[in-house]
């Protein structure tokens, strides 16, 4: 077996376009990736045309609230480029020099201020459905967050209003008396000269009157708590029962290693048994002639050895991944004992089902057609959350990903580099089951040698 | 002379075709037996089940005794070489999965015996298809077996080509390597075989020397003279074609 393996590493080390593949591919997946999750993703370049006078208010109660601080929220979400009319921002819109547009009208304050009409705030947009779709839900986030920092400030000015109707003293608002008395004052000074009151008709209304206030005042106090709880009304508590939380730039570089490892060792695994075939030289390999000492090297042998060479090839590739993204991203160096593991038996799952390909398929360009029409499909299956299909066709697909090596290689590396769940012993057992079906397969598809 | 090569009752199936029906002969140390027929007569089943390629569905293979324990050696049609390979690189890595006590003195010998050695070097992709042949045979050959198999050996060689290969092929012969090759070119068995095997659907219809099969079909009224083989092997099939069913 070691001169074969001799010979086929002779053979990669003069196929100079996949060496150069081989050694060129993880350096810029590596750096590309590295380079995406460290950066964080850049804000969109939105024009905003904001058609409000100088100066323009909001007011709610005696309180003034400047238009110009919803803008402020809005800019500081978006790369903005203010223009002055509607028309130039459609204009860069279709020019492609801003992926949206927002239109703040002119009547906003008013809106808002009537308390009966809604205020609202024109999006404009171009490009493709992917472009829209990106775009539409980052400047929904950031018209979000510009609504909740607007709406925090008329809360924050109601309540000083219903504050002052409690507490009494000066209102501030044109009309309101000087120094007026509190809703929560009503009723104790009510009480009092009640007291002094003889029984009878005035008694008793003024008995009514401060029971309303106090009632009054009881409900106005929970009102502002109703204020607070409108502006945000359901605060998200997130809990995980098992595993870990697997930070998003982490599990990408999990998903990065995984893709990388499936394509190199599928295909390199499936081309070298291929190879043979294609080279006339698998019979000459395992024929046994009669009175000879056997086979040159044993299907098993055979099979053996360039899922080795596959696995070993993938395996170093993917760790010197690992290790290059780790420059860009905090992986934690004490689990490498894992994450060779996990490496190791995901490499063998691969090239497993790499020289079950090879051994079906009668040449090279055969082969790694099948083998990237199948890795491919199997990545994008593996990778769909639940919930976001049919209740049905998902549980298809996690059969499907179940009896192919991917998405095991991606929990295990996922368990091995951030400790995430299922448990990674588990994983391990899941790709040392797979590699020795598709090596059964692969023993299969080599009965037949011409 | 002793048998180094007995096939018996050879009979070979694949599902309802009978590609080989009851096909038996011995070969003696150092002849160079040609194996001709029309197509799909049977002739590269044969070579694959004598080379140990596919197993036969009846009968048997064997080798005599007092041979060694090297088998049969074997050259398939299309050389089985390795394109990235140099020539030396080829036969150092068959003499090594051989098993064989001194690879580089074996390699150097059939560098020899082709006449390749100033080609050791070269990548065997960038041989001509008759020293690619000639490696493709070379390495049937590393092991010394007895008996070598080989597949049209010259099927893709101009005459020139052709001519090298069976002089070395001949050499080996007069080192008592029993060779048994099938072939179309019928003229290549009467110019270089000791003895023909006709083939057609499957069954051994003659066993003898090219001179015999000559003799066995005479020409016809209207027929060129002059001991031509190939003619002489069309008549001979033409006139039994009344024992071979569906024909």
């Amino acid at each position: 077996m070691r001169w074969l393996l001799r010979k086929d590493l002779v053979i990669l080390r003069r196929s100079r376009l996949l060496l150069a593949l081989l050694i060129v591919y993880p350096v810029v997946i590596a750096l590309l990736i590295g380079f995406a999750i460290s950066r964080g993703p850049s804000r969109p370049r939105v024009a905003i045309v904001d058609q409000t006078a100088p100066g323009e208010t909001v007011k709610v109660g005696g309180q003034r609230i400047a238009v110009r601080q919803y803008t402020r929220e809005l800019l500081s979400q978006v790369d903005a480029v203010e223009v002055p009319s509607r028309a130039q921002a459609v204009a860069k819109v279709k020019s492609g020099e801003v992926l949206a547009a927002v239109v703040i009208p002119a009547d906003i304050a008013a809106r808002v201020a009537s308390a009966t009409e809604r205020a609202q705030v024109e999006v404009l947009y171009n490009g493709n459905a992917l472009e829209q779709s990106l775009v539409q839900s980052t400047l929904d986030s950031a018209l979000a967050q510009a609504n909740l920092g607007f709406s925090a400030q008329i809360q924050q000015a109601a309540g000083t209003v219903i504050g002052s109707l409690l507490r009494g003293g000066r209102l501030g608002a044109i009309g309101a008396p000087e120094d007026l008395i509190g809703l929560d004052q009503i009723a104790p000074t009510l009480g009092g000269i009640i007291a002094r009151q003889p029984r009878g008709q005035d008694r008793t209304e003024l008995e009514r009157i401060a029971a309303f206030a106090a009632f009054a005042a009881q409900n106005l106090t929970l009102s502002r708590k109703v204020l607070a709880t409108i502006g945000q009304p359901i605060r998200v508590d997130s809990v995980l029962l098992h595993g870990r939380r697997t930070p998003l730039n982490t599990f990408a570089v999990v998903v990065a290693v995984s893709v990388s490892l499936m394509f190199v060792c599928v295909l390199l695994a499936a081309g070298g048994v291929a190879l043979e075939r294609e080279e006339h030289a698998l019979a000459r390999l395992i024929r046994s002639p009669p009175g000879g000492h056997g086979p040159l090297i044993s299907r098993e042998a055979l099979l053996v050895e360039k899922t080795l060479l596959a696995a070993g090839c993938a395996f170093v590739i993917a760790f010197a991944m690992l290790a290059g993204i780790g420059a860009f991203v905090t992986l934690d160096w004490g689990r490498i004992g894992l994450w060779l593991a996990a490496l190791a038996l995901a490499s063998i799952a691969f090239g497993a089902l790499g020289v079950a390909i090879g051994a079906l398929a009668r040449e090279v360009r055969a082969a790694s057609l099948l083998a990237f029409l199948l890795s491919l499909p199997l990545a994008f299956l593996a990778l769909v959350p639940a919930g976001s299909v049919y209740g049905g066709f998902y549980d298809a697909i996690s059969a499907i990903s179940f009896v192919f090596p991917f998405k095991a290689a991606l929990q295990a590396l996922d368990a091995a580099v951030n400790g995430a769940s299922p448990a990674i012993g588990l994983t391990l057992v899941h790709l040392a089951v797979l590699a020795g079906v598709f090596a059964a397969l692969a023993r299969v598809g080599l009965r037949t040698v011409e | 002379m002793s048998a180094v090569l007995s096939v018996s009752a050879l009979a070979k199936r694949y599902g309802e075709l009978e590609a080989l029906r009851d096909v038996s002969f011995e070969a003696g140390a150092g002849e160079l037996i040609a194996v001709v027929g029309p197509n799909g007569a049977g002739k590269t089943t044969l070579l694959s089940i004598i080379a140990g390629i596919q197993a036969p569905s009846a009968g048997s293979v064997s080798r005599g005794a007092g041979q060694g324990a090297s088998g049969v050696g074997w050259a398939p049609q299309a050389p089985a070489v390795y394109s990235k390979l140099s020539v030396a690189e080829n036969l150092e890595l068959f003499a090594r999965l051989e098993g064989l006590a001194d690879p580089r003195a074996a390699v150097a010998r059939m560098l020899e015996q082709t006449g390749l050695g100033a080609r050791a070097r070269e990548p065997v992709g960038r041989l001509s298809g008759g020293n690619r042949q000639r490696v493709n045979v070379a390495i049937g050959l590393i092991g010394e077996p007895p008996v070598l198999a080989l597949d049209e050996p010259s099927a893709s060689l101009d005459p020139g080509q052709r001519e090298r290969l069976w002089e070395f092929v001949a050499g080996r012969v007069a080192a008592a390597t029993t060779v048994v090759f099938s072939t179309h070119n019928v003229s290549e068995a009467q110019r270089y075989a000791d003895r023909v095997l006709v083939l057609a659907d499957g069954r051994l219809l003659f066993d003898g020397t090219p001179s015999a099969l000559l003799a066995s079909s005479p020409e016809g009224e209207g027929e060129s003279k002059g001991g031509d083989l190939e003619s002489a092997l069309v008549r001979f099939l033409r006139l039994r074609e009344p024992e071979r069913p569906g024909v």
